[in-house]
């Protein structure tokens, strides 16, 4: 520890005002505190302060993601070995389906985490702000709702974008409207829609031979001929809606790269409530919302996909994730306890609303989210008025 | 009649070095010093020069805006120094001490057939005005105005703070003469607030309500029980009395002497010996301190841990303080100590493992535990805040000047120290209680 602080400390003078690298002080500083908890102390007001930091807080979200971020390697892997007809049970070949994952998302998780902490930096030194922690997050987030084929370069451009136009034109951390992960998501999918949507995507099969019956589609596009009989991409058809179900809980079927295991993602989820950095309100509200919009369309019932067994709505496709780590981001959600439960809820409800109306794409999590992340302030608002027509009516008038 | 309180929301922060319930006589210190810069906003104008020789009692300076509140020598002695600052803005007043201190002939004061005026004209008199605070803005109070309620909060729920009925031990009689007096120059109640625990004379209070708390920090807090019980609106007044005041000024009324002694509980974990020590209002820290402190960095602070000011080892105790903490800084850098388990770190959020143990006593240093940041977190001030105030939005209002909004989200409500958990419960180490101070400031400016 002591080399690594006498280095800084070497290094220091050279970043400071009047060195010859002054400009860059605030990357010295990002990589100095990154290292070393910084050795600020108080002034007046609270002489002592939590122990919490937004550093801590962000490695939280983190370490929540992990779950989702190995089972998705492990069903990056499974899933290609299933289309081409190799290892198809589930316990066979763990570590060559971990392997051949790995090697598929690793790339995207570091060209996203070097391009949005290359700009971030970039940002910093440009406008002298100190670097923030938002995107450590944000770049973990990016990759989990990739789907697995998508070309490096697209996942540089979104991210690019997301930090540039999501986040740092409002003025960085905390001050974004848009989420900015899916702010990368929605860009790519409506700039680039055949690398994003369709049935080529979710599968990585490496143009070998695929077996019979295969179709790359995932559950939700299934959805929209049938709420009932359901394949995986060996072609077999699963027994039941609850064999589905159960599919779709533990993740084995094809999807963004985070985003198909509901076990995981709950994992996750469980961590973020423990700890309380995700808002159990949000969470319970958007899953009430989903749950509520599916039975909805349970009683409706004008097509196969209203008719899907509402568990099994809220355990395809990213309605989980987004639950958990999308929903929650405390930037853009809203901000007053009473608004998180009407953002949550109506997040939820749209996002199923718009995954079953969509007619172009059977998935509408992000655009739900979306959404809501724009009517945050509006909900806080009306909250934040009432508060204040309360106090005005304590008001006595005196002449 | 009396309200009962049960608040939810707060925390209590557990720390070493609560004060053992034992009372010392500090040694008489040789300088004594009066701090214009404790009476928030009030310009002094000087009534004495250096040299001059005062009594216990003698004015030595007045508020600019009211001549008639008087700020008074609390020992006999000589004027030995007037300390400024910036733009020559009046820091101390220092007084030498005489050794023996000399006495003046005095009597008591019988209140009982006075009117409000001037039982206000007896408190000027005697230099106990300025104990007197108002809300909104938290400064002393003008005695022109009518309140329309006085609150005195009977107990301390800071971090280390005193045990209010421990402190006023033996002086029952002078505290219930004191409310008596506040009693006179309101129209509406006196608020004597006690926890529900409380067995001690403070619950049994004649002349006044006594409202009980349960709960939390910031239970304790003036503010917050005004906000329980009496809630301020645009154009209320309501005025604050410490309950350690209380009891000066009935004394003073009993003995019609200018006795400013106290008793303070000197708290914190660099404290060898926390205890209760008397003392006399404006006392040097060094007869407070001497040998009574570990060695090393620490942080001397006059009042509690969240919302006191720090003084250095040779300073003046406050005007207003019944705590002294001294705390160890924390001026050491830690590896990566944003992902260490840190076992030995303090939080009210689940991320690191205090919660765990809730009985565990922490010794925490000035450390700000992570730079400073934009508003990220949502919900974490909510959490610790006992009031229907949206404090994050209350504070954008202040950080962008909006006086509409301030008022609206409830700025005459709140004073620093209500806020305090807030601003130690912040991920993004936003200095809650000078940004309130600035808002306070503001509103007091633009709106009167």
């Amino acid at each position: 520890m002591k080399i690594i602080k006498n280095l800084f400390d070497s290094l220091r003078p050279s970043f400071e005002e009047g060195g010859k690298f002054e400009r860059y002080y605030t990357a010295f500083e990002a990589i100095e505190t990154f290292a070393f908890v910084p050795n600020h102390v108080t002034h007046d007001g609270a002489h002592i302060k939590d122990a919490i930091d937004l550093k801590r807080t962000m490695f939280l979200v983190i370490v929540a993601t992990i779950p989702a971020l190995l089972f998705g390697m492990w069903n990056t892997g499974h899933q290609h070995f299933l289309a081409v007809g190799e290892l198809v049970g589930l316990g066979e070949g763990l570590i060559d389906k971990f392997i051949f994952g790995a090697l598929k998302v690793m790339p995207i998780v570091i060209v996203s985490y070097g391009v949005g902490l290359g700009v971030e930096f970039a940002m910093a030194v440009y406008k002298r702000h100190s670097v923030e922690e938002g995107f450590l997050v944000s770049g973990m987030l990016i990759p989990l709702i990739m789907p697995v084929e998508v070309p490096l370069w697209m996942v540089a451009v979104a991210t690019i974008f997301a930090v540039v136009i999501g986040k740092e034109v409002f003025g960085g951390t905390g001050m974004n409207i848009l989420n900015p992960a899916l702010t990368a998501r929605a860009f790519l999918f409506f700039a680039y829609p055949t690398k994003m949507s369709g049935n080529l995507v979710w599968v990585s099969t490496e143009s070998k031979a695929t077996v019979d019956g295969y179709s790359g589609e995932t559950l939700l596009a299934q959805s929209i001929n049938s709420s009932t009989d359901y394949i995986d991409q060996a072609g077999t058809a699963y027994g039941s809606v609850s064999d589905t179900l159960m599919a779709a809980f533990m993740g084995w079927v094809p999807g963004s790269i985070g985003e198909t295991s509901t076990l995981a993602i709950l994992i996750g989820g469980g961590l973020l409530l423990f700890t309380g950095i995700g808002s159990w309100r949000i969470m319970l509200s958007f899953f009430l919302g989903g749950l509520s919009m599916s039975y909805l369309f349970n009683l409706w019932g004008a097509n196969p996909f209203m008719e899907v067994n509402p568990l099994l709505q809220l355990c395809m496709g990213g309605f989980m994730f987004g639950m958990v780590f999308m929903a929650t981001d405390p930037v853009s959600a809203a901000q007053t306890n009473m608004g998180k439960w009407i953002y949550g809820f109506l997040a939820g409800l749209l996002g199923i609303m718009i995954r079953v109306f969509n007619p172009a794409y059977p998935e509408g999590i992000m655009m739900g989210i979306l959404f809501m992340n724009v009517m945050a302030p509006l909900i806080d608002h009306y909250v934040v008025e009432a508060s204040i027509n309360r106090r005005m009516k304590r008001v006595t008038v005196t002449t | 009649m009396s309200k009962t309180v049960k608040i939810r929301k707060g925390a209590n922060i557990n720390l070493k070095g609560s004060a053992e319930k034992k009372t010392t006589e500090a040694a008489l210190s040789e300088t004594f010093a009066i701090k214009p810069t404790d009476f928030h906003g009030m310009v002094p104008k000087m009534l004495v020069k250096v040299g001059d020789e005062v009594k216990a009692g003698t004015p030595l300076f007045y508020d600019k805006s009211n001549d008639r509140i008087k700020f008074v020598s609390p020992v006999s002695g000589e004027v030995a120094e007037i300390v400024r600052g910036a733009k020559r803005r009046i820091l101390e007043v220092r007084v030498l001490a005489d050794k023996t201190q000399k006495l003046i002939e005095c009597s008591p004061i019988d209140i009982s057939g006075m009117e409000a005026a001037q039982v206000c004209d007896v408190l000027m008199d005697g230099g106990l005005w300025p104990f007197i605070k108002r809300r909104p803005y938290d400064i002393i109070a003008n005695p022109t105005e009518a309140p329309k309620s006085i609150f005195v909060s009977g107990f301390d729920s800071a971090p280390l703070g005193a045990d209010i009925a421990y402190l006023l031990d033996g002086r029952e009689t002078d505290f219930q003469n004191g409310i008596n007096a506040l009693a006179k120059m309101t129209a509406g109640k006196v608020h004597v607030n006690a926890l529900v625990s409380d067995s001690s004379f403070i619950s049994k209070t004649k002349n006044a309500q006594v409202n009980t708390f349960s709960g939390p920090h910031p239970a304790g807090t003036v503010g917050v029980q005004i906000h329980h019980i009496d809630p301020i609106a645009k154009g209320d007044v309501v005025w604050t009395v410490d309950p350690q005041a209380v009891a000066m000024i009935g004394r003073y009324l009993n003995t019609g002497k200018a006795d400013f002694s106290k008793t303070i509980a000197l708290v914190g974990s660099e404290v060898n010996d926390p205890q209760y020590l008397k003392v006399i209002s404006g006392t040097n820290m060094k007869s407070i301190l001497g040998g009574r402190i570990a060695d090393g960095d620490t942080r001397i602070i006059c009042g509690n841990v969240l919302s006191g000011l720090q003084v250095s080892a040779d300073g003046y105790l406050g005007f207003f303080n019944n705590v002294v903490s001294v705390i160890p800084e924390g001026r050491d850098s830690q590896f990566i100590g944003w992902i260490a388990p840190n076992f030995h770190k303090f939080s009210l959020s689940h991320s690191y493992f205090s919660w765990l143990m809730p009985g565990k006593k922490y010794n925490l240093n000035t450390n700000t535990n992570g730079e400073g940041r934009a508003f990220v977190m949502s919900g974490q001030y909510e959490d610790v805040l006992p009031m229907d105030v949206y404090p994050v939005h209350l504070l954008k209002a202040i950080m962008t000047n909006d006086l509409d909004k301030m008022e609206g989200l409830g700025i005459y409500e709140v004073a620093p120290e209500d806020l305090a958990l807030c601003e130690f419960a912040c991920t993004s180490k936003t200095d809650v209680q000078s940004w309130v101070r600035k808002g306070l400031d503001m509103a007091m400016e633009e709106l009167g």
